[in-house]
Protein backbone atom coordinates (compact mmCIF):
# COMPACT_ATOMS: atom_id res chain seq x y z
CA UNK A 1 0.00 0.00 0.00
CA UNK A 2 1.58 3.40 -1.02
CA UNK A 3 0.43 6.68 -0.22
CA UNK A 4 0.98 10.01 -1.57
CA UNK A 5 1.25 11.52 2.13
CA UNK A 6 1.08 10.45 5.32
CA UNK A 7 -2.76 11.56 5.50
CA UNK A 8 -4.07 9.58 2.75
CA UNK A 9 -4.18 6.23 4.77
CA UNK A 10 -6.49 7.48 7.39
CA UNK A 11 -9.25 6.62 5.20
CA UNK A 12 -7.59 3.76 3.61
CA UNK A 13 -9.44 0.35 5.28
CA UNK A 14 -10.91 0.98 8.94
CA UNK A 15 -9.88 -2.43 10.21
CA UNK A 16 -6.66 -1.05 12.15
CA UNK A 17 -6.21 1.59 13.76
CA UNK A 18 -3.99 4.42 12.40
CA UNK A 19 -1.16 6.37 14.14
CA UNK A 20 -3.00 9.48 13.80
CA UNK A 21 -4.71 11.47 16.70
CA UNK A 22 -7.93 11.05 17.91
CA UNK A 23 -8.00 6.72 17.33
CA UNK A 24 -11.14 5.61 18.42
CA UNK A 25 -12.61 8.24 20.56
CA UNK A 26 -15.45 6.70 22.05
CA UNK A 27 -17.93 9.23 23.23
CA UNK A 28 -16.34 12.36 26.10
CA UNK A 29 -19.84 11.56 28.10
CA UNK A 30 -20.03 8.25 28.32
CA UNK A 31 -21.44 6.29 30.64
CA UNK A 32 -22.12 9.32 31.95
CA UNK A 33 -26.00 10.10 32.96
CA UNK A 34 -26.75 12.81 30.59
CA UNK A 35 -30.78 13.16 31.20
CA UNK A 36 -32.16 16.92 30.55
CA UNK A 37 -34.45 18.51 32.62
CA UNK A 38 -38.11 18.54 31.36
CA UNK A 39 -37.76 22.33 32.67
CA UNK A 40 -34.81 23.22 30.45
CA UNK A 41 -35.16 24.42 27.04
CA UNK A 42 -32.98 21.66 24.90
CA UNK A 43 -31.73 24.52 22.29
CA UNK A 44 -30.86 26.77 24.71
CA UNK A 45 -29.17 24.16 26.20
CA UNK A 46 -26.95 22.90 23.86
CA UNK A 47 -26.51 26.47 22.40
CA UNK A 48 -25.29 27.26 26.02
CA UNK A 49 -22.70 24.06 25.89
CA UNK A 50 -21.54 25.45 22.63
CA UNK A 51 -20.63 28.76 23.94
CA UNK A 52 -18.45 27.85 26.72
CA UNK A 53 -16.87 24.41 24.64
CA UNK A 54 -16.00 26.79 21.75
CA UNK A 55 -14.08 29.20 24.20
CA UNK A 56 -12.04 26.35 25.53
CA UNK A 57 -11.55 24.25 22.28
CA UNK A 58 -10.40 27.67 20.06
CA UNK A 59 -8.31 29.05 22.89
CA UNK A 60 -6.50 25.68 23.28
CA UNK A 61 -5.86 25.68 19.72
CA UNK A 62 -3.83 29.22 19.99
CA UNK A 63 -2.24 27.29 23.31
CA UNK A 64 -1.13 24.53 21.41
CA UNK A 65 0.52 26.69 19.00
CA UNK A 66 3.16 27.24 21.40
CA UNK A 67 3.96 23.89 21.52
CA UNK A 68 8.01 23.97 21.27
CA UNK A 69 8.37 27.91 20.65
CA UNK A 70 7.61 28.81 24.05
CA UNK A 71 10.93 30.67 25.81
CA UNK A 72 11.50 27.89 27.54
CA UNK A 73 11.06 23.43 27.48
CA UNK A 74 8.83 23.98 30.55
CA UNK A 75 6.57 26.69 29.21
CA UNK A 76 6.15 24.25 26.29
CA UNK A 77 4.56 21.56 28.46
CA UNK A 78 3.11 23.77 30.25
CA UNK A 79 0.92 25.54 27.95
CA UNK A 80 0.60 22.07 26.45
CA UNK A 81 -1.20 20.53 29.42
CA UNK A 82 -3.32 23.84 29.83
CA UNK A 83 -4.62 23.25 26.75
CA UNK A 84 -5.30 19.59 27.38
CA UNK A 85 -7.14 20.83 29.95
CA UNK A 86 -9.32 22.83 28.00
CA UNK A 87 -9.46 20.20 25.20
CA UNK A 88 -11.05 18.05 27.64
CA UNK A 89 -13.75 20.73 28.80
CA UNK A 90 -14.32 21.55 25.51
CA UNK A 91 -14.84 17.46 24.53
CA UNK A 92 -17.55 17.16 27.09
CA UNK A 93 -19.53 20.36 26.57
CA UNK A 94 -19.23 19.94 22.49
CA UNK A 95 -20.44 16.21 23.23
CA UNK A 96 -23.43 17.11 24.97
CA UNK A 97 -24.25 19.67 22.43
CA UNK A 98 -23.79 17.45 19.77
CA UNK A 99 -25.89 14.95 21.26
CA UNK A 100 -28.68 17.33 21.68
CA UNK A 101 -28.31 18.60 18.11
CA UNK A 102 -28.20 15.34 16.41
CA UNK A 103 -24.56 15.41 15.33
CA UNK A 104 -21.30 14.86 17.27
CA UNK A 105 -18.25 16.85 19.05
CA UNK A 106 -15.70 16.00 15.38
CA UNK A 107 -18.71 17.18 13.22
CA UNK A 108 -18.37 20.49 15.76
CA UNK A 109 -15.32 20.73 15.81
CA UNK A 110 -14.39 20.41 12.39
CA UNK A 111 -16.80 20.80 10.31
CA UNK A 112 -18.73 24.49 11.19
CA UNK A 113 -17.42 27.61 9.83
CA UNK A 114 -16.39 30.74 11.52
CA UNK A 115 -19.75 32.52 11.86
CA UNK A 116 -21.19 28.78 13.51
CA UNK A 117 -18.48 29.15 16.23
CA UNK A 118 -20.06 31.01 19.76
CA UNK A 119 -16.54 31.52 21.05
CA UNK A 120 -15.46 35.24 22.77
CA UNK A 121 -12.79 37.02 20.67
CA UNK A 122 -10.58 36.86 23.52
CA UNK A 123 -9.91 32.97 22.61
CA UNK A 124 -9.31 33.86 19.00
CA UNK A 125 -7.34 36.77 18.69
CA UNK A 126 -3.97 35.84 17.64
CA UNK A 127 -1.19 36.49 20.35
CA UNK A 128 1.90 34.48 18.56
CA UNK A 129 4.14 32.45 18.05
CA UNK A 130 3.79 34.08 14.64
CA UNK A 131 4.36 37.09 13.51
CA UNK A 132 3.34 40.03 15.89
CA UNK A 133 2.98 37.21 18.70
CA UNK A 134 4.34 37.69 22.16
CA UNK A 135 5.00 35.69 25.52
CA UNK A 136 4.30 38.68 27.27
CA UNK A 137 1.28 39.34 25.71
CA UNK A 138 -0.15 35.28 25.56
CA UNK A 139 0.23 35.37 29.38
CA UNK A 140 -1.81 38.25 29.70
CA UNK A 141 -4.11 36.71 27.76
CA UNK A 142 -4.32 33.50 29.90
CA UNK A 143 -4.61 35.70 33.02
CA UNK A 144 -7.91 37.19 32.11
CA UNK A 145 -9.20 34.01 30.52
CA UNK A 146 -8.89 32.37 33.31
CA UNK A 147 -9.64 34.49 35.83
CA UNK A 148 -13.13 34.90 34.09
CA UNK A 149 -13.71 31.36 33.24
CA UNK A 150 -13.07 30.44 36.27
CA UNK A 151 -14.83 32.88 38.06
CA UNK A 152 -17.81 31.31 35.58
CA UNK A 153 -17.09 28.00 35.93
CA UNK A 154 -16.92 28.37 39.67
CA UNK A 155 -20.65 29.65 39.87
CA UNK A 156 -22.08 27.00 37.33
CA UNK A 157 -20.93 24.63 39.99
CA UNK A 158 -24.15 25.39 41.27
CA UNK A 159 -26.22 25.03 37.78
CA UNK A 160 -29.11 23.42 37.56
CA UNK A 161 -27.57 20.99 34.81
CA UNK A 162 -25.95 18.06 36.47
CA UNK A 163 -24.15 17.51 33.56
CA UNK A 164 -22.87 21.22 33.65
CA UNK A 165 -22.35 21.51 36.99
CA UNK A 166 -19.71 18.24 37.30
CA UNK A 167 -18.17 19.53 34.12
CA UNK A 168 -17.68 23.15 36.22
CA UNK A 169 -16.50 21.46 39.02
CA UNK A 170 -13.75 19.53 37.45
CA UNK A 171 -12.80 22.71 35.51
CA UNK A 172 -12.39 24.55 38.61
CA UNK A 173 -9.70 22.63 40.10
CA UNK A 174 -7.83 22.97 36.39
CA UNK A 175 -8.41 26.78 35.86
CA UNK A 176 -6.80 27.26 39.40
CA UNK A 177 -3.60 26.59 38.82
CA UNK A 178 -4.22 27.77 35.05
CA UNK A 179 -4.85 31.45 36.54
CA UNK A 180 -2.15 30.91 39.04
CA UNK A 181 0.57 29.89 36.79
CA UNK A 182 -0.39 33.55 34.42
CA UNK A 183 -0.57 35.65 37.38
CA UNK A 184 3.26 34.39 38.21
CA UNK A 185 4.29 35.16 34.80
CA UNK A 186 2.73 38.56 34.18
CA UNK A 187 4.76 39.32 38.29
CA UNK A 188 7.81 37.34 36.76
CA UNK A 189 7.97 39.61 33.70
CA UNK A 190 6.64 43.14 35.07
CA UNK A 191 9.71 42.54 37.67
CA UNK A 192 11.95 41.54 35.44
CA UNK A 193 14.10 44.54 33.22
CA UNK A 194 12.67 47.05 31.70
CA UNK A 195 12.57 45.37 28.75
CA UNK A 196 10.55 42.77 29.52
CA UNK A 197 8.06 45.31 31.81
CA UNK A 198 7.94 47.28 28.77
CA UNK A 199 6.03 43.91 26.90
CA UNK A 200 4.13 43.31 29.77
CA UNK A 201 2.26 46.45 29.53
CA UNK A 202 2.18 46.36 26.04
CA UNK A 203 0.89 42.58 25.97
CA UNK A 204 -2.01 44.07 28.93
CA UNK A 205 -2.91 46.73 26.49
CA UNK A 206 -3.50 44.27 23.65
CA UNK A 207 -5.93 42.14 25.00
CA UNK A 208 -7.95 44.70 27.44
CA UNK A 209 -10.10 45.86 24.73
CA UNK A 210 -11.98 42.33 24.59
CA UNK A 211 -12.53 42.16 28.41
CA UNK A 212 -16.11 44.00 28.20
CA UNK A 213 -17.58 41.16 25.76
CA UNK A 214 -16.81 38.45 28.28
CA UNK A 215 -19.41 40.51 30.75
CA UNK A 216 -21.85 40.78 28.08
CA UNK A 217 -24.97 38.20 28.21
CA UNK A 218 -26.54 36.99 24.71
CA UNK A 219 -29.96 36.53 24.80
CA UNK A 220 -29.80 32.53 25.18
CA UNK A 221 -27.11 33.07 28.21
CA UNK A 222 -29.88 35.45 30.07
CA UNK A 223 -32.87 32.55 29.23
CA UNK A 224 -31.15 30.19 31.12
CA UNK A 225 -29.40 32.31 33.66
CA UNK A 226 -32.84 32.40 34.70
CA UNK A 227 -33.67 29.47 34.96
CA UNK A 228 -30.87 28.28 36.97
CA UNK A 229 -29.09 26.66 34.02
CA UNK A 230 -26.69 29.13 33.18
CA UNK A 231 -24.18 32.40 34.76
CA UNK A 232 -25.11 35.77 33.74
CA UNK A 233 -21.92 36.96 32.85
CA UNK A 234 -22.28 40.50 34.08
CA UNK A 235 -22.42 39.01 37.67
CA UNK A 236 -18.96 37.87 36.90
CA UNK A 237 -17.60 41.60 36.53
CA UNK A 238 -16.27 42.38 40.45
CA UNK A 239 -15.11 39.28 41.01
CA UNK A 240 -13.10 39.17 38.05
CA UNK A 241 -12.01 42.71 38.14
CA UNK A 242 -11.02 41.89 41.79
CA UNK A 243 -8.76 39.20 40.83
CA UNK A 244 -7.00 41.05 37.90
CA UNK A 245 -6.73 44.20 40.15
CA UNK A 246 -4.92 42.17 42.58
CA UNK A 247 -2.57 40.51 39.99
CA UNK A 248 -1.85 43.78 38.60
CA UNK A 249 -1.11 45.63 42.02
CA UNK A 250 1.45 43.24 43.05
CA UNK A 251 2.99 43.95 39.54
CA UNK A 252 3.17 47.34 40.22
CA UNK A 253 1.15 47.84 36.94
CA UNK A 254 -2.29 49.42 36.24
CA UNK A 255 -5.42 48.76 34.18
CA UNK A 256 -3.92 50.04 30.37
CA UNK A 257 -6.03 52.97 29.21
CA UNK A 258 -7.53 51.75 26.16
CA UNK A 259 -10.57 51.31 24.68
CA UNK A 260 -12.82 48.75 24.17
CA UNK A 261 -13.47 46.87 20.72
CA UNK A 262 -16.80 45.41 19.71
CA UNK A 263 -17.34 41.95 20.78
CA UNK A 264 -20.32 39.64 19.08
CA UNK A 265 -18.13 35.71 19.40
CA UNK A 266 -21.78 34.75 20.82
CA UNK A 267 -23.76 36.05 17.95
CA UNK A 268 -21.32 34.13 15.39
CA UNK A 269 -19.88 37.43 14.79
CA UNK A 270 -15.53 37.16 14.96
CA UNK A 271 -12.48 38.87 14.07
CA UNK A 272 -10.21 37.96 11.16
CA UNK A 273 -7.92 35.88 13.01
CA UNK A 274 -10.79 33.31 13.14
CA UNK A 275 -10.65 32.31 9.66
CA UNK A 276 -6.70 31.24 9.61
CA UNK A 277 -7.27 29.49 13.15
CA UNK A 278 -10.35 27.26 11.66
CA UNK A 279 -8.44 26.43 8.64
CA UNK A 280 -5.35 25.21 10.31
CA UNK A 281 -7.33 23.13 13.16
CA UNK A 282 -9.92 22.06 10.69
CA UNK A 283 -7.47 21.14 7.68
CA UNK A 284 -6.94 17.38 7.65
CA UNK A 285 -11.02 16.74 8.59
CA UNK A 286 -11.72 18.73 5.89
CA UNK A 287 -8.94 17.52 3.34
CA UNK A 288 -10.31 14.07 3.59
CA UNK A 289 -13.81 13.62 4.20
CA UNK A 290 -14.56 10.46 6.40
CA UNK A 291 -11.13 9.44 7.06
CA UNK A 292 -10.96 7.82 10.26
CA UNK A 293 -8.48 8.09 12.65
CA UNK B 1 -12.41 -13.88 41.86
CA UNK B 2 -14.88 -11.34 42.64
CA UNK B 3 -15.75 -8.83 39.72
CA UNK B 4 -14.85 -6.06 42.45
CA UNK B 5 -11.61 -7.89 42.69
CA UNK B 6 -10.63 -8.30 38.95
CA UNK B 7 -11.28 -4.47 38.56
CA UNK B 8 -9.14 -3.31 41.29
CA UNK B 9 -6.79 -5.32 40.23
CA UNK B 10 -6.88 -3.13 36.98
CA UNK B 11 -3.41 -0.44 36.86
CA UNK B 12 -3.73 2.66 35.43
CA UNK B 13 -2.27 2.88 31.93
CA UNK B 14 0.27 6.03 32.98
CA UNK B 15 0.91 4.75 36.19
CA UNK B 16 1.31 1.51 36.02
CA UNK B 17 2.60 1.01 39.26
CA UNK B 18 -0.80 2.15 40.75
CA UNK B 19 -4.28 0.13 40.05
CA UNK B 20 -7.34 1.43 39.29
CA UNK B 21 -8.64 1.46 42.86
CA UNK B 22 -5.08 3.02 44.10
CA UNK B 23 -5.47 6.10 42.06
CA UNK B 24 -9.38 6.13 43.57
CA UNK B 25 -10.80 6.63 40.19
CA UNK B 26 -12.69 3.38 40.41
CA UNK B 27 -15.54 4.41 42.39
CA UNK B 28 -17.97 1.57 42.49
CA UNK B 29 -17.93 -1.99 40.91
CA UNK B 30 -21.48 -3.72 41.50
CA UNK B 31 -22.15 -7.38 40.07
CA UNK B 32 -25.76 -9.47 39.94
CA UNK B 33 -25.80 -12.37 38.13
CA UNK B 34 -23.59 -12.13 35.37
CA UNK B 35 -23.98 -8.44 34.75
CA UNK B 36 -21.32 -5.97 35.99
CA UNK B 37 -21.49 -2.22 36.22
CA UNK B 38 -17.98 -0.57 36.93
CA UNK B 39 -18.48 3.09 37.49
CA UNK B 40 -14.92 4.84 37.00
CA UNK B 41 -14.42 9.09 37.61
CA UNK B 42 -11.41 10.80 35.50
CA UNK B 43 -8.32 12.09 36.83
CA UNK B 44 -8.30 15.64 35.01
CA UNK B 45 -11.07 16.36 32.43
CA UNK B 46 -8.50 15.94 29.40
CA UNK B 47 -7.01 12.62 30.39
CA UNK B 48 -6.31 10.64 27.55
CA UNK B 49 -6.10 7.45 29.89
CA UNK B 50 -9.76 7.44 30.44
CA UNK B 51 -10.59 5.22 27.19
CA UNK B 52 -7.88 2.94 28.32
CA UNK B 53 -8.96 2.08 31.41
CA UNK B 54 -12.56 1.45 30.13
CA UNK B 55 -10.96 -0.57 27.61
CA UNK B 56 -8.81 -2.38 30.02
CA UNK B 57 -11.45 -2.92 32.69
CA UNK B 58 -13.69 -4.43 29.92
CA UNK B 59 -10.84 -6.92 28.58
CA UNK B 60 -10.26 -8.39 32.18
CA UNK B 61 -13.52 -8.75 33.53
CA UNK B 62 -14.41 -10.42 30.51
CA UNK B 63 -10.88 -12.66 30.74
CA UNK B 64 -12.52 -13.22 34.07
CA UNK B 65 -15.63 -14.92 32.50
CA UNK B 66 -18.01 -12.18 33.37
CA UNK B 67 -20.58 -11.70 29.52
CA UNK B 68 -21.99 -9.01 30.45
CA UNK B 69 -19.70 -5.48 31.70
CA UNK B 70 -21.11 -1.93 31.24
CA UNK B 71 -18.54 0.02 32.09
CA UNK B 72 -19.97 3.92 33.49
CA UNK B 73 -18.62 7.36 34.02
CA UNK B 74 -19.05 9.65 36.80
CA UNK B 75 -18.21 13.31 36.87
CA UNK B 76 -19.53 14.13 40.47
CA UNK B 77 -17.85 14.51 42.96
CA UNK B 78 -14.58 15.55 41.24
CA UNK B 79 -11.81 13.35 41.77
CA UNK B 80 -8.92 14.32 43.79
CA UNK B 81 -5.58 13.70 45.21
CA UNK B 82 -7.02 12.84 48.57
CA UNK B 83 -8.69 9.62 47.13
CA UNK B 84 -5.52 8.19 46.25
CA UNK B 85 -5.23 5.17 49.15
CA UNK B 86 -2.22 5.29 51.43
CA UNK B 87 -1.04 2.13 49.59
CA UNK B 88 -0.77 4.34 46.49
CA UNK B 89 1.05 6.75 48.11
CA UNK B 90 3.65 4.16 49.03
CA UNK B 91 4.08 2.64 45.70
CA UNK B 92 4.09 6.01 44.15
CA UNK B 93 7.30 7.01 46.37
CA UNK B 94 9.01 3.57 45.96
CA UNK B 95 8.87 3.92 42.01
CA UNK B 96 10.73 7.50 42.50
CA UNK B 97 7.27 10.41 41.81
CA UNK B 98 6.80 11.97 44.69
CA UNK B 99 3.17 11.52 46.28
CA UNK B 100 0.87 14.14 47.07
CA UNK B 101 0.42 16.02 50.11
CA UNK B 102 -3.26 15.55 51.76
CA UNK B 103 -5.20 18.78 50.65
CA UNK B 104 -8.50 17.96 52.51
CA UNK B 105 -12.05 19.60 51.58
CA UNK B 106 -11.67 22.99 50.06
CA UNK B 107 -12.71 26.35 51.94
CA UNK B 108 -16.04 27.59 50.68
CA UNK B 109 -16.00 31.12 48.83
CA UNK B 110 -13.72 32.57 46.17
CA UNK B 111 -10.75 30.72 45.03
CA UNK B 112 -7.75 32.05 46.37
CA UNK B 113 -5.64 33.49 43.98
CA UNK B 114 -1.45 32.28 44.79
CA UNK B 115 1.06 34.61 43.64
CA UNK B 116 4.09 32.63 44.42
CA UNK B 117 5.00 28.92 44.10
CA UNK B 118 3.60 27.48 47.41
CA UNK B 119 6.33 26.23 49.39
CA UNK B 120 5.57 22.91 49.97
CA UNK B 121 7.59 20.43 51.82
CA UNK B 122 8.00 17.63 49.41
CA UNK B 123 11.06 15.20 49.86
CA UNK B 124 12.65 13.45 47.26
CA UNK B 125 11.47 9.96 46.38
CA UNK B 126 15.83 8.92 45.60
CA UNK B 127 17.37 10.25 48.56
CA UNK B 128 14.69 11.84 51.13
CA UNK B 129 16.11 14.80 51.50
CA UNK B 130 13.43 18.20 52.41
CA UNK B 131 15.78 19.96 50.43
CA UNK B 132 13.38 20.47 46.90
CA UNK B 133 12.21 23.22 44.62
CA UNK B 134 9.49 22.88 41.84
CA UNK B 135 10.88 23.44 38.55
CA UNK B 136 7.58 23.49 36.59
CA UNK B 137 3.81 22.81 38.02
CA UNK B 138 3.53 20.76 34.62
CA UNK B 139 4.92 17.64 33.69
CA UNK B 140 4.86 14.47 31.35
CA UNK B 141 1.10 14.29 31.95
CA UNK B 142 -2.07 16.31 33.80
CA UNK B 143 -1.55 15.05 37.01
CA UNK B 144 2.54 15.89 37.50
CA UNK B 145 4.25 18.62 38.46
CA UNK B 146 8.26 18.83 38.11
CA UNK B 147 10.67 19.45 41.03
CA UNK B 148 14.57 18.73 41.75
CA UNK B 149 16.21 17.62 44.79
CA UNK B 150 19.32 20.25 46.00
CA UNK B 151 20.52 17.26 47.60
CA UNK B 152 21.28 14.78 45.04
CA UNK B 153 20.57 16.97 42.68
CA UNK B 154 18.22 14.27 40.70
CA UNK B 155 14.94 15.74 39.29
CA UNK B 156 11.99 13.90 39.74
CA UNK B 157 7.89 13.90 39.69
CA UNK B 158 5.54 14.49 41.87
CA UNK B 159 1.75 14.32 41.52
CA UNK B 160 0.40 17.60 42.15
CA UNK B 161 -2.86 18.07 44.69
CA UNK B 162 -5.80 18.98 42.96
Amino acid sequence: MSFDNAYESLVEGHEEKHWAFGTGFTHALSGVDRAISSTVDRDDLAAYCLMLGDDALVYAQRLAEWCAKAPELEEDVALANIALDLLGQARMLLSRAGEIQGTDEDALAYLRDSSEFRNVHLAEIDCGPGPGGDFATTMARLLVFSAWRLALLHRLTGSADPVLAAVAAKGVKELTYHRDHAAQWVLRLAGGTDYSRERMVAGLAVVWPHLDELFTAHPIEHRLAEAGVAVDPAELRSEVDSVLDTVLGAAGLTRPDVASVPGGGRGGVHTEAMAPLLAEMQVVARALPGGVW
Amino acid sequence: MSARQVAEQVLDPELPVLTLADLGVLREVSEVGDRVVVTITPTYSGCPALDEMRSDLHEKLTEAGYRDVEIRTVLHPAWTTDWISDDGLRKLTEHGIAPPSRIGPRAVGPIPLTLEPPKRRVSCPHCGSARTTELSRFGSTACKALRRCEDCREPFEQIKEI
